[in-house]
């Protein structure tokens, strides 16, 4: 980052608001409504957003057989514009056979090394991308619906205690930048207060599409903390806290990201 | 898989001139980064965008590395008759994507 | 959480400066080399002709998220007729490794003389677009364009 912009980041931190703790319903804010005009333009207009060439891809693979038991998903699961329609927005999700919950590229994969036999797609590789953007896309518009019993509930807490607490060498936890400062900026880019509504989504920095994991390890990075592998309960308990705390808000996927 | 996307209105009255949207995917790698070890990344672009529409061309776009990953190509065309606009990417290491999106007009 | 602003700002800051080193290993005469490879590539493009100014309009956000991907759209005035159309239209900047862009070639069938596209911008910068009528002239306009991210952050400068 030059000098130039720290300053800038220091200037537009200065006009943030103060305080600290939960931000209330009402101020509840999509990182959409924090990007520039042309970012969103990008987002809305199917034609020119990146992300839906992923969209496409999952749906070749959703109807194509695969694996020793030579089962598309849509074998089983028929049109997913009806099958799969708001199951993005119920994510993670209690999986009775682990006892945990489990994301829903992880759910994917299940279905992949169960159903179909065949071997599990690795993390961020283009078609897991690619099957669970064509998946979350059929809960577009759709309210995130996260429903917290007696079984999720210590994996709730743990991701609400991980979101809180300060880690890294620099000693920050996330609830300072995205609680605190959310409307302040970060070397040009809005800080937002980490609503993970568009995910998979398509990030200007990565250039491609990308989980909400990568974005999760890219803020421990950013404060130096140790980061998790993929699939890492530490993610997905963080998962589900951030989309437990943005419940009710609308599914974006694939959203567009600076 | 999906290469390419394309808009073309499904239909048009003649001479009305229509928009043309087209994605490419693809990472334009720049051949200017360098890896973790200091390597160059060799480029890897596409080139050259045509499309054409009966088969006469009506727009061609030479692209450099300062376009972006998974390109946008947005033009006008008029609706000239009835037939098949087809689109065509070229790049390096033998890159070449086509796609056809059909025009009715009236 | 215990914080203080000043003891945040610093904190956050730290965790965002990382591509210095790179920029500081940068050749001191860039700025001038980039301007003597703009130069050639306008010559390249329009010869010995003269360039004015208007006919053509750049649009160009003049604040960006991110220099990965910067909208861009031209449009220039033109009947788009067999007897006056535009031929080409040609996007050039100052600052990139490379001046090049995008060059376009088209003519009456297009309807309407236009381009939107995406474009990577490595620094705060100015950004030309010239377009070729079927009479030869030469027509152009120019943007500013203010990067805070620029491209490539993740992997250091493009
Ligand atoms: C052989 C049949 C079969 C195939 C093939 C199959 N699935 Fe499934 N899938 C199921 C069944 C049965 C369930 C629900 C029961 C369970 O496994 O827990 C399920 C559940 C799911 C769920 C969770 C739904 C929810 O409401 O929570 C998702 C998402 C899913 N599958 C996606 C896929 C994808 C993507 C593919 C292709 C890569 C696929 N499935 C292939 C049978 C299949
Ligand atoms: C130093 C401040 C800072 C800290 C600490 C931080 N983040 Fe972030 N985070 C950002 C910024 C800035 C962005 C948005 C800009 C970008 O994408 O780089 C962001 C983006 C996000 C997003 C994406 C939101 C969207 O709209 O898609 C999520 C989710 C997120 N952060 C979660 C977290 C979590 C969880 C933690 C703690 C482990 C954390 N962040 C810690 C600064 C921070």
């Amino acid at each position: 980052m030059s000098l130039r912009t720290a300053l800038l980041f220091a200037a537009s931190l200065l006009c943030a608001r103060a305080g600290a703790g939960e931000i209330p319903p009402s101020e509840r804010r999509s990182g959409y409504d924090l990007m520039s005009r042309e970012t969103r333009a990008m987002q809305d207009d199917d034609a020119t957003n990146p992300g839906m060439l992923w969209v496409l891809d999952g749906e070749t693979l959703w109807n194509r057989k695969a694996g020793a038991a030579d089962r598309a998903c849509s074998d089983c699961h028929g049109d997913a514009r009806e099958s799969m329609k708001a199951v993005a927005a119920r994510y993670p999700a209690f999986d009775a056979a682990l006892g945990r919950p489990v994301n829903l590229e992880q759910r994917i994969n299940m279905c992949r090394s169960k159903r179909q036999k065949a071997p599990p797609l690795a993390f961020e590789s283009r078609e897991l991308l690619a099957l669970a953007a064509y998946v979350a896309r059929q809960s577009r518009g759709l309210p995130i619906n996260i429903t917290i019993d007696a079984r999720t509930r210590p994996f709730l807490e743990a991701g609400r205690e991980a979101f809180f607490r300060r880690q890294g060498q620099l000693n920050l936890a996330c609830a300072q930048c995205h609680d605190d400062h959310w409307s302040g900026k970060l070397a040009g880019s809005p800080i937002t207060q980490a609503h993970p509504t568009g995910y998979p989504l398509y990030r200007l920095e990565w250039q491609g599409l990308g989980s909400l994991e990568r974005r999760l390890r890219g803020c421990l990075t950013g404060v130096r903390a140790e980061s998790y592998p993929y699939g890492a309960p530490e993610l997905v308990n963080l998962e589900l806290y951030l989309m437990w705390r943005a419940n009710g808000m609308r599914m974006e996927t694939p959203a567009v990201r600076p | 898989m999906a290469r390419a996307v394309v808009t073309v209105p499904a239909r048009a009255t003649r001479g009305e001139i229509v928009e043309v949207k087209t994605l490419a995917q693809h990472p334009m790698e720049t051949g200017f980064r360098r890896t973790q070890t200091g390597e160059l990344i060799p480029r890897d672009i596409i080139r050259r965008f045509t499309c054409t529409y009966n088969g006469t061309e009506v727009y061609r776009v030479e692209l450099h590395p300062a376009m972006s990953a998974n390109p946008l190509i947005a033009f006008s065309t008029i609706a000239a008759e009835t037939g098949t606009l087809a689109f065509q990417w070229v790049g390096d290491n033998g890159y070449s994507v086509t796609e056809t999106a059909s025009i009715s007009v009236e | 959480m215990g914080t203080t602003r000043r003891e945040f700002l610093i904190l956050a800051a730290i965790s965002l400066a990382v591509p210095e080193a790179a920029r500081a290993q940068l050749d001191p005469n860039l700025a001038a080399n980039r301007k003597a490879a703009f130069q050639e590539a306008l010559r390249r493009i329009v010869g010995d002709a003269q360039v004015r100014r208007g006919r053509v309009k750049l649009r160009l956000p003049p604040l960006i998220d991110n220099g990965n991907s910067v909208p861009l759209a031209v449009a220039v005035e033109s009947p788009m007729t067999q007897a006056d159309h535009v031929r080409a239209i040609h996007v050039l900047t100052e600052k990139n490794p490379l001046p090049d862009v995008v060059s376009v070639r088209l003519g009456p069938r297009a309807g309407r003389a236009t381009l939107a596209t995406r474009v990577r911008l490595a620094d705060t910068q100015s950004v030309t677009a010239i377009a070729q009528m079927s009479d030869g002239s030469f027509w152009s306009d120019s943007a500013e364009v203010v990067v805070t991210l620029s491209a490539c952050l993740e992997e250091g400068l493009i």
